[in-house]
């Protein structure tokens, strides 16, 4: 086992207080908030959940090996956060199995906050879900994993513009070796107790003609569902003919 | 009054959808891809001299290559066997020392010195103890060493590459290409693998893959395969080259395993599960350096020990059956003596016996017992001791010894090949079918994923020893 190393200054800082971090196990009772945790296929999803939870889920080297979500717990600063682990895909577009259970869970889940996971070495491609996720939660954090190899592969990347271009915190973390967890830890929690305001990047390059279509659909869907937060994404569902979606607007799933 | 509104909004966006032509899903998906690579242009800086790139493209032009792709997954599974057959003999007897030579007949002193019934000490030490520990000194050595080295070739990458070699033959079988990984998590285990099926979009491919997923060997047959091959066919060449022959005869299987896959995948689709093969793309990950102690540990920890606790759970039970229907005696006979022999005709046409294919209903609950039941059948029914004492007491100290119970049970090469071949081609194990019949919701196509197996493994077997008994 990994002894836990002093990766940053914060670490050794008594307000940072990584120690109020208890692994809970499966013990998923009672919490104050849920978190999900979504992303690619083969991002490390399954390390980094547990590293948070203590559990010893089998990680493997291919995509595709979560295919059920998985549920585990911890306590840091005495609230209590329930931790899904949801398949990885590359999109939330289309309807094979492990996409629904992804994209409902965000949608009907409601998850306090999203931790989107990416492999810092294929960000590019992993934005394409970050973005699509973005459209349908306003309350995620981004957690730049594998950043040890990217180092290897020199890569470099400024977390801070890309914070600032999506509108929500970014973590670089190395799973693997427990570095970054404390960080990706602190920042959940400041996004559940609303220390963190996001503004998530909206798509931007569509053209007019559809744009005007979305924005005349979900004027009307904000109406009837003043709540909804992502009534953009549910009038790209709409258009796009999603059954599932209409569905679960007749049968007023959303509110 | 809601409602209403609810069908207004959704004949708007039937409406709009006219609108705007139905390019709408590229356009977005467009969209989307042009934002993230704006952003990503933003904040991503690398210095293109990206060695461990190159490094991964060429070992992948190498172990994808046209050429050189089988012939190197063949080796590697070879090398894992190998280890497997090589390291796994000494534990073993050293394990049936302990738990079949030393400690029974403790226990059963014990019993006899504390005045326990006879059949509740036979029903106790000779059923369910013996049956834990058969299984315990059969199944832990070559698990305990075969799940870490293969864990250790999965966290390394390597089974998306394996994918990625037998996509174009699965394509031309009809199935999915992603069939290739559940088909590889079926090799640790078929309810895993047909759980994986899930990865797969189309109903008819998804099918398919969990229909065929029984075809790749699991857990529970690995080491049934290895033991059977060890004691046969390494015996019939001379003996420097046992391992090899031994070796080679379970790859083969394997190999048959997967050939079958793609017959009846390429049956199904042209018949049942007729379709259009969709398209998929395959990612392959990097190579990572797998964190060797740790492998070890979460494999022998995750993989290992559930797999001996089920092979436990399910042994307790099935040792307690075995002993039972050994020592109910309907006239004459046992009850397991009648079976036996009520079997053994058709077990005679198919190249086995009564007692291996009473071994195979007794084990329907997990594969894993398939080789401890054949054993403790065949020596309480056939009342074969091997070493000294009376009843069920003798000594199981190297895979030599199974060897000789199995052959003085009446085995012969034929018996042990197609043992081998029926413990690819049966019904899957009851947690698989199981997990077929959660996964489908079909009792139709969970009736046709366990019965067609055993169907095909009848028509093999007895076509084999038709052709065995001819030649010979």
């Amino acid at each position: 086992m990994q002894d836990k190393k002093i990766t940053s200054a914060c670490d050794t800082c008594s307000h940072f207080n990584a120690d109020g971090l208890k692994k809970l196990g499966v013990n998923t009772d009672n919490f104050d908030f849920v978190i999900a945790l979504a992303g690619n296929p083969n991002t490390g999803k399954s390390t980094v959940f547990n590293a948070l939870t203590g559990l010893k889920q089998h990680t493997g080297n291919w995509p595709g090996k979560t295919v059920v979500r998985a549920e585990g717990a911890f306590e840091y600063n005495d609230q209590k956060y329930k931790l899904v682990d949801l398949p990885g895909t590359y999109s939330l577009l289309s309807t094979s199995q492990d996409e629904e259970v992804a994209r409902d869970f965000i949608l009907f889940g409601k998850p306090s906050v999203t931790v989107i996971v990416v492999d810092a070495n294929r960000l590019e491609r992993n934005l394409n879900l970050v973005l699509q996720i973005l459209e349908i939660t306003d309350k995620a954090v981004l957690c730049l994993n594998l950043m040890d190899e990217a180092k290897r592969n020199m890569i470099d990347i400024d977390e801070r513009t890309l914070a600032r271009d999506l509108g929500i915190p970014v973590v670089p973390t190395s799973a693997r070796f427990n570095t970054g967890i404390s960080e990706l830890i602190q920042t959940v929690s400041d996004v559940a107790n609303g220390k963190i305001i996001c503004k998530p990047h909206i798509v931007r390059n569509i053209p007019n003609n559809i744009m005007k279509a979305v924005e005349k659909l979900s004027a009307e869907i904000k109406v009837q569902f003043p709540e909804i937060p992502n009534s953009r994404w549910i009038a790209f569902r709409l258009l796009e003919g999603d059954e599932s979606i209409i569905n679960a607007l007749r049968k007023n799933e959303f509110t | 009054m809601k409602n209403k509104t609810i069908e207004d909004i959704i004949d708007l966006s039937h409406d709009l959808r006219l609108e705007i032509g139905d390019d709408f899903h590229d356009q977005l998906a467009e969209g989307i891809y042009a934002d993230a690579s704006e952003i990503a242009k933003g904040s991503v800086s690398t210095e293109n001299q990206n060695k461990s790139f190159r490094f991964d493209r060429k070992l992948d032009k190498i172990v994808t290559s046209k050429i050189w792709g089988f012939p190197i997954m063949f080796f590697l599974l070879a090398i894992i066997l190998w280890l497997t057959i090589e390291g796994a003999n000494y534990p073993s007897s050293l394990l049936a020392n302990l738990f079949l030579d030393t400690l029974h007949p403790i226990l059963k002193n014990l019993a006899g010195s504390i005045g326990m019934p006879w059949w509740l000490s036979g029903f106790l030490i000779d059923g369910v103890y013996l049956a834990v520990a058969w299984v315990i000194a059969v199944m832990l050595p070559p698990m305990a060493i075969f799940f870490p080295l293969f864990t250790l070739l999965e966290d390394f990458g390597y089974l998306p590459r394996v994918a990625f070699n037998m996509d174009e033959l699965f394509r031309k079988s009809g199935a999915h290409g992603k069939q290739a990984l559940t088909m590889s998590m079926g090799f640790g285990c078929n309810a895993a693998g047909v759980v994986a099926t899930r990865i797969i979009d189309s109903p008819r491919e998804r099918l398919i893959a969990i229909i065929t997923n029984n075809f790749s060997l699991c857990n529970g047959r690995w080491p049934t395969q290895i033991l059977i091959a060890t004691i046969f066919i390494g015996a019939v060449v001379p003996e420097s080259f046992s391992g090899i022959a031994s070796l080679s005869a379970v790859i083969g299987i394997a190999i048959l395993g997967i050939a079958f896959m793609f017959l009846v995948s390429w049956a199904l689709s042209k018949t049942v599960l007729k379709g259009e093969v969709s398209t998929f793309n395959l990612e392959l990950p990097p190579y990572r350096p797998p964190r060797f102690w740790k492998t070890i540990y979460t494999s022998l920890i995750d993989r290992t020990l559930i797999v001996l606790w089920r092979a436990i759970v399910f042994a307790a039970p099935a040792g307690a059956i075995i002993w039972l229907i050994s020592n109910i005696y309907i006239g004459n006979e046992s009850i397991a003596a009648l079976t036996i022999n009520f079997l053994d005709g058709f077990g005679f046409l198919l190249g086995l016996n009564g007692v291996i294919l009473l071994a195979y209903i007794v084990a329907i609950p997990a594969n894993e017992i398939v080789i401890p039941t054949i054993l403790m059948l065949t020596v309480l029914v056939t009342g074969i001791t091997g070493g000294e004492g009376a009843g069920v007491m003798f000594e199981l100290s190297s895979a030599n010894e199974t060897g000789n119970i199995l052959r003085a049970g009446g085995w012969t090469l034929l018996t042990a090949v197609n043992v081998m071949l029926f413990s690819l081609l049966h019904n899957p194990c009851s947690t698989t079918i199981y997990t077929i019949y959660k996964e489908t919701n079909s009792i139709k196509w969970t009736t046709v994923a366990s019965i067609l197996p055993v169907i095909m493994g009848f028509i093999v077997t007895f076509l084999v020893a038709q052709v065995w008994r001819i030649m010979t």
